[in-house]
C-alpha cells in the first residue's frame, strides 16, 4: 500500500513538475505577453494542482490534505482574476496580439 | 531513493525552473511582463513550500504557502496599479464582459 | 547528504544573483519585482533552515509590505515635482567604504564564529511549559522577552507618526495619498471582494495558530493590512483621514492593552510584564489580537503614506 501511494506521488509530482518546466519555457520563449500569460496560467492549474494532488498520498492528516487542497484552489482562483487583469492591463496599453 | 529525498530533489526543481523564468525580468520588454514573473514565482514559491512541507514533515510551512499564495495576488494588483492609471484612454472595451 | 547541501549551495547562489542583480537593474520598477523576488527567496531559506516564523515574517514583510512601500514610492518618482540632484561622487565614495566596512566586519564575525553557538533555546524550551503556550518564539516574544516586544510596538507606532510629519501643514490630520485605481473595472472590484474575507479567516487563523504553531499577531496583522489596503486600491473603500477617532483607537488599542496588563502585572504577579500563573495563556491571547488589529492598521497606514489632502465634507 505505502509503494502504490508513493509511486502515485512520483508520478503526479513529476507530472506537475513538467508542466512547470512547460510554463517556463513558454514564459521565456513566447513571443508576447498575452501568449505568455497563457503559458503561465497552465503552471497555476495544472502544475500546482498536479503537485497537491501528488501529496495528497504523503499528508497523515485529513486536515493538512484539506489545507494543501484549499491552498490550490486560492492560488488557482487568485492567478485566475489577476491573469485577467493582466491581460486588460495589456489591452488598455494598445499592444495587442 | 526515499520519497523524501524525491519530494526535496522535486522542490529544487520547480525552484531551478522558477530561477530561469526570472529571466523575464531581465528580458520583458514591458513592465507588464516583468510582472507574469512575479506570478510565477508566487505560483513557484507555492509549490515549493507544499513540497518542501511535505518533504521534511514540518506542516506549519503550508502556512508560509498560504502567506505566500495571498501576497502575490496582492503585489500583483499593485503592480499592476500604474500600468492600469497610465494607460491610454480606450473606449468601452475595457468595461465588455 | 550532498544532495541537500548541492541544494543550499544553489539557492544561496541564486540568492547572491538575485541581490546583484537588483541593485544593477536598469529600472527602478524591474529593481522592485527582484526586490520582491529577493525577499521571497530568503523566505524559502528560512523554511530550509527549519525557521518558520522567521520564515512566516519575511514572506510577508520583506515580500510583501516592504515591495508595496518601494511601489508608493517608484510611484510618486515618476513624476518628479522638483528636479533631482545628482548625488556627487565623494558621497558615493563615502557609501561605498561603508558599504565594504559592513562586508568586512560581518564576514569577520561569520569566520571566527565559535564553535558552540551560544544560545538560551534550551533554557527557553525547558521553560516553555510555565508559560503555557506551546510555540517557543511566542513564549521568547511574550514571556521571556515581553518588554522587548511592547517597546517594538511601540516603535512600530513611532514609526508611523513619523510618516504622518511628512505631511504638510495644510493637509495634517487629512487622507492619506495612497495611490489608488484611477478606474477599476468589474474585475478588479471582484478580486477586492472575495479575497478580503479570505483575508480576515487567514489572518485570523495566524494569530490563533501562533499560540502553539508558527504564526503570531505580527504575521496576521499584516494579512489583515493587506486585504485592507487592497480593498482600498480598489476603491471599494475610501481612505481614513488620519485623524479619524476609531482609526486612532484602532492604532492605540493594541500596545496600550500590552502595557496595561503589564502594568497589571505590579498588582496580580510579580512585577512588571509578569503574569499570574494559570491566566497567563488567556493574557497573551488577549494581547495578540489586540495587537493583530493595531499592527494591521499600522502597517495598512505606513504603506498609505502621508495625508495629502483634506477629507472633502
Amino acid at each position: 500500500m505505502r509503494l502504490a501511494l508513493d509511486i502515485i506521488t512520483v508520478v503526479l509530482v513529476s507530472a506537475g513538475g513538467f508542466f512547470f518546466m512547460a510554463g517556463t519555457i513558454g514564459l521565456l520563449r513566447f513571443p508576447d505577453t498575452l501568449t505568455r500569460l497563457h503559458a503561465l496560467t497552465k503552471v497555476d492549474n495544472l502544475g500546482l494542482g498536479l503537485i497537491v494532488f501528488g501529496l495528497l498520498p504523503q499528508v497523515e492528516s485529513r486536515l493538512g490534505a484539506l489545507k494543501l487542497i484549499a491552498i490550490w484552489l486560492l492560488v488557482q482562483m487568485s492567478g485566475a482574476i489577476v491573469s485577467q487583469l493582466i491581460a486588460q492591463a495589456v489591452r488598455r496599453s494598445g499592444r495587442q496580439t | 531513493m526515499t520519497i523524501t529525498d524525491f519530494l526535496l530533489l522535486a522542490a529544487a526543481f520547480v525552484l531551478l525552473m522558477v530561477a530561469i523564468g526570472l529571466a523575464r525580468i531581465l528580458y520583458g520588454p514591458a513592465d507588464v511582463d516583468r510582472i507574469l514573473s512575479v506570478q510565477l514565482i508566487g505560483s513557484g514559491g507555492v509549490a515549493v513550500l507544499l513540497l518542501l512541507s511535505v518533504g521534511m514533515n514540518l506542516a506549519p510551512i503550508m502556512d508560509v504557502a498560504l502567506m505566500l499564495g495571498l501576497l502575490a495576488t496582492f503585489l500583483a494588483v499593485t503592480f499592476l496599479r500604474d500600468e492600469a492609471n497610465s494607460s491610454s484612454i480606450s473606449p468601452s472595451t475595457t468595461e465588455e464582459r | 547528504m550532498t544532495l541537500i547541501f548541492a541544494c543550499e549551495v544553489v539557492l544561496a547562489g541564486l540568492l547572491l544573483a538575485i541581490a546583484t542583480w537588483t541593485i544593477v537593474a536598469r529600472t527602478a520598477f524591474a529593481a522592485i519585482v527582484l526586490f520582491m523576488v529577493y525577499g521571497l527567496l530568503l523566505a524559502i531559506v528560512w523554511v530550509a533552515l527549519s525557521a518558520v516564523d522567521v520564515a512566516l515574517t519575511e514572506a510577508a514583510i520583506g515580500g510583501g509590505v516592504t515591495s508595496m512601500l518601494l511601489m508608493g514610492a517608484a510611484t510618486r518618482l515618476r513624476a518628479p515635482k522638483t528636479p533631482v540632484a545628482d548625488v556627487g561622487l565623494p558621497l558615493k565614495i563615502a557609501a561605498g567604504l561603508l558599504c565594504a566596512l559592513v562586508t568586512t566586519v560581518l564576514g569577520a564575525v561569520v569566520f571566527f564564529l565559535p564553535d558552540v553557538a551560544p544560545t538560551l533555546a534550551p533554557l527557553a524550551k525547558d521553560n516553555l511549559a510555565a508559560s503555557g503556550l506551546g510555540n517557543p518564539v511566542a513564549a521568547v516574544l511574550f514571556v521571556f522577552r515581553a518588554l522587548d516586544t511592547l517597546l517594538e510596538k511601540v516603535v512600530l507606532l513611532l514609526a508611523l507618526v513619523g510618516v504622518w510629519s511628512l505631511a504638510s501643514d495644510e493637509a495634517w490630520g487629512g487622507v492619506p495619498g495612497l495611490p489608488v485605481y484611477a478606474r477599476p473595472g468589474p474585475i478588479l472590484v471582484f478580486l477586492a471582494q472575495i479575497l478580503p474575507p479570505i483575508g480576515i479567516i487567514v489572518g485570523i487563523y495566524m494569530f490563533w495558530a501562533g499560540a502553539t504553531q508558527p504564526g503570531g499577531a505580527f504575521q496576521g496583522g499584516t494579512i489583515l493590512a493587506a486585504v485592507w489596503l487592497l480593498t482600498m486600491m480598489a476603491r471599494l473603500q475610501d481612505l481614513p483621514a488620519i485623524n479619524a477617532r476609531w482609526l486612532r483607537l484602532l492604532l492605540v488599542v493594541g500596545p496600550t492593552a500590552f502595557l496595561a496588563i503589564g502594568l497589571a502585572g505590579f498588582f496580580i504577579a510579580d512585577s512588571f510584564l509578569a503574569y499570574p500563573p494559570g491566566i497567563a495563556k488567556p493574557l497573551i491571547i488577549v494581547v495578540e489580537a489586540t495587537l493583530t488589529l493595531s499592527i494591521g492598521v499600522t502597517l495598512a497606514l505606513l504603506v498609505a503614506g502621508p495625508p495629502e489632502r483634506l477629507p472633502q465634507r
